[in-house]
């Protein structure tokens, strides 16, 4: 019934000489995760974006709320400039929207009209409230809005509102790697970065024979939940080769370290990487106080290893609100899967919760962190998730 | 050959050659339903009346008592819950004696029958899991309608005596109006240990296709239609009304070409299973601080054993890399997190528990592949071991 749909975004009007270079990329961002529907064209006017359906606008609405950036959407209805015909196009759209007190909005950029706005909005106020005995208007907290727009092209209607996810384009703020583990965090904190705009890149440590090929196909899934939400929808997903790292672990004289030590590990891979690939943060799923290697004690002695800034977007969530938002995303189901990764099989039995950076210093001075690094690093696997 | 040692068998078989080429023709050519009535229905019903003659002949049972399913889970579930389904007991549900260390798809049954309001009496197993008849006999009650026993248990290879318990069993019976129904789960038994159901007096017995190197996708009760046995699924009638759904024709020949091989071969194969499993047993005792969790007398294809320190997991991706496949506790219960539920019944510890790891032979493997099994084994849970140090 509805032959276009209204795009609303929020912030980026407020970008100045941006804007343009943001609208740009949402567009691609909604190209990217449209493209097996059918659609027509997407159009821009007025800090709005248009998007032609093809029948399908429930579909299509549905998609638009998973690409950041979009604050809502309205299904928009099109009539002739003529009154009747607006007239009938207001009947169509109170007929498709629950609630029993409305009220008018017109706009008129097209002059040429032979009404003005408020006379447009008494007419249509008049016709609806004749034609739909249980409606009333309430002009300051109405159910709906009858919204009719008034250009060269015709007159546009719409009242539905739908909200979507708000937030910037993926890629308008940079790129930044997230460590992705098989966990409930990990893909979360990613969500979240790319809502405010990040390009992301994922960085998996692999352990096989410790852990199963399956913990790896996990990760592959949760990437792959993840993409769509990513700049033209896609992913690069690299698996480090952390074996021989977890072997050199299991050998030093300080076990209740290990999971520091594997920790600075692999924000020391992250970090080489990050430089490599010109992404300018890391991400991760840190949770204050969450497990021992989330104190703050840890956070920072984790974090000397490298002068990257690191974000932890989930800093100060509980674990049920990451627990729900993951199952909002839709990543929860996989990350549940019971497969081994890294973090679980290496647990020593009463992890520090409050390492000492000289300890921790004076254990890696038994080992040699810059080959061990190099190795994992040289034997990283890129895979292109989309 | 192909460059792999797959020791694995009790998770499932890789199909006999003999059994795909039996299975061949019924793919394209004789491809019939049973139930048409034109020629090339009445040939699959000959097909299929025939593959049930052979395996009547095979387990020396009634072939009108033999009944086709889709595998040995649903086998087991036909017949309990199929027993539990009569209108008698839906009236007035009785008691179940089971053990501890049956398969999921016994136990998961029997809690369901529980929920129903069956009770459940668990014999006691000792730290090999075997079963008591005495503790059976005592345990029988006048409401006691359902037993149900593994022959060959799939983690550790324990052999349940169920001769005796069928024999107790028959005693009790001859004073009873309602009699005691006897399941034998005979999965993991068939083709490794000698066994007629004749004999173990079992009412109801089940078994699996791609255990012995048939087809996955099919398994065969027994049943005696004497236990009012009802269906648990309803259709079209096939499988005398029991066991609805079209014939699996081509399954059904795997099935019974690889009954008839496993029986044919028997002895030559149990000689041969016999010399790995004590060539393995051998190697593993060679290993410092083992243990060997299968009792000496289980059955001859199947070896569980602990590494402690190691976790199963691991070991077994260590063995994938040398091209060995084995299993870590039992493969039903490896996608769970937490430990074996027969390994803690026979009263393991945790160590013990997290770090076996299951061998399941075939005939096919040689003495050759179990040495290098065995040195592969050596040398991986040494590595490991230093690793972890």
């Amino acid at each position: 019934m509805y032959p276009l749909l209204l795009v609303r975004y929020g912030e980026l009007s407020l970008k100045g000489r941006n804007r343009k270079t943001f609208e740009d990329l949402l567009v691609t961002n909604m190209r990217a995760r449209l493209a097996d529907l059918p659609h027509g064209r997407i159009t821009r006017t007025f800090g709005r974006i248009y998007l032609e359906t093809k029948d399908n606008w429930a579909d299509l609405a549905q998609r638009l709320q998973g690409v950041f950036g979009i604050v809502s959407v309205s299904p928009v209805l099109r009539r002739n400039l003529d009154v009747d015909h607006i007239k009938e196009g207001a009947t169509l759209i109170i007929k498709d929207t629950p609630g029993h007190t409305f009220k008018v909005e017109a706009r008129r950029p097209n002059k040429a009209f032979p009404l003005t706005s408020p006379e447009l909005c008494n007419t249509l106020g008049g016709h609806l409230l004749q034609s739909f005995p249980h409606l009333t208007v309430d002009v300051h907290k109405p159910d709906f809005v009858v919204n009719v727009e008034i250009r060269q092209e015709g007159a546009f209607l719409y009242s539905r509102v739908i909200p979507c996810l708000g937030g910037l384009p993926a890629g308008s703020s940079g790129k930044g790697l997230l460590l992705l583990s098989g966990g409930i965090d990990s893909p979360v904190a990613g969500f979240l970065s790319m809502k405010r705009g990040v390009s992301l890149e994922g960085l998996h440590f692999y352990s096989y024979p410790f852990t199963s090929e399956r913990s790896k196909a996990k990760v592959v899934e949760l990437a792959s939940l993840l993409a769509p939400y990513n700049v033209r929808g896609s992913l690069k997903l690299w698996i480090a080769y952390f074996t021989e790292i977890q072997k050199a672990l299991q050998q030093t004289a300080y076990p209740t370290l290990s999971i520091t030590l594997m920790r600075r590990f692999m924000m020391r891979i992250a970090a080489r990487l990050a430089e490599r690939e010109k992404a300018f943060a890391l991400i991760t799923g840190d949770s204050l106080g969450q497990v021992a290697s989330q104190t703050m004690e840890s956070i920072h002695v984790i974090n000397a290893v490298t002068t990257t800034p690191v974000f932890r977007p989930l800093i100060g969530m509980d674990k049920q609100e990451i627990i729900d938002l993951a199952g909002k995303i839709g990543t929860y189901e996989t990350s549940i899967l019971p497969y081994e990764d890294c973090c679980t099989v290496f647990v020593p039995r009463n992890p520090a919760t409050k390492p000492r950076l000289d300890q921790v210093l004076q254990a890696e001075s038994e080992l040699d962190v810059d080959a061990l690094v190099s190795e994992a690093l040289a034997k990283t696997e890129l895979l292109v998730i989309s | 050959m192909r460059n792999e040692i797959y020791l694995d068998n009790s998770a499932t078989t890789p199909v006999d050659e003999g059994v795909v080429q039996a299975m061949e023709p019924f793919w394209t050519i004789q491809y019939g339903n049973p139930s048409s009535p034109h020629t090339r229905g009445v040939a699959a019903e000959n097909t299929l009346k025939s593959s049930r003659k052979q395996l009547g002949d095979l387990l020396q049972v009634n072939p009108a008592h033999l009944y086709f399913t889709a595998s040995g889970t649903e086998a087991n579930n036909m017949a309990l819950q199929g027993v539990a389904n009569t209108p008698y007991f839906l009236r007035q549900p009785g008691h179940i004696i089971t053990t501890p260390i049956e398969h999921p798809s016994v136990l998961k049954v029997v809690g369901h029958l529980e929920e129903r309001g069956w009770s459940v009496s668990y014999l006691d197993v000792d730290g090999f899991g075997r079963i008591n008849p005495q503790q059976f006999a005592a345990l029988v009650k006048p409401d006691t309608k359902i037993v149900s026993v593994m022959l060959v248990n799939n983690e550790l290879g324990t052999i349940a005596p169920a001769r005796e318990l069928g024999t107790i069993i028959e005693r009790e019976n001859r004073e009873r109006q309602h009699k005691i129904v006897f399941h034998v789960d005979a999965i993991q038994a068939l083709g490794h240990i000698p066994f007629k159901i004749p004999e173990l007096k079992a009412q109801l017995c089940s078994f699996s296709g791609h255990k012995i190197f048939g087809p996955k996708g099919i398994g065969l009760l027994y049943a005696d239609r004497q236990t009012g046995l009802r269906p648990i699924m309803f259709g079209g009638g096939q499988e005398d009304g029991l066991r609805p759904g079209t014939e699996n024709i081509p399954a059904i020949v795997g099935l019974t070409k690889a009954v008839q091989l496993v029986i044919d071969n028997f002895d030559a194969n149990l000689q041969q299973l016999k010399e790995l499993r004590q060539a393995l047993v051998d190697g593993i005792s060679t290993i410092p601080n083992s243990r060997i969790n299968s009792p000496a007398d289980g059955a001859p294809h199947l070896l569980n054993a602990s590494f402690p320190g190691i976790r199963g997991e691991v070991l077994v991706h260590f063995l994938e890399q040398k091209r060995i496949f084995v299993a870590m506790g039992a493969a039903c219960s490896s996608k769970k997190k937490g430990a074996s539920h027969v390994l803690e019944s026979i009263g393991l510890g945790q160590d013990q528990i997290l770090s076996a790891i299951r061998f399941s032979l075939a005939p096919t493997i040689t003495l050759d592949q179990i040495a290098y099994v065995v040195y592969s084994l050596k040398e991986t849970v040494e590595e490991i071991r230093n690793i972890y140090m």
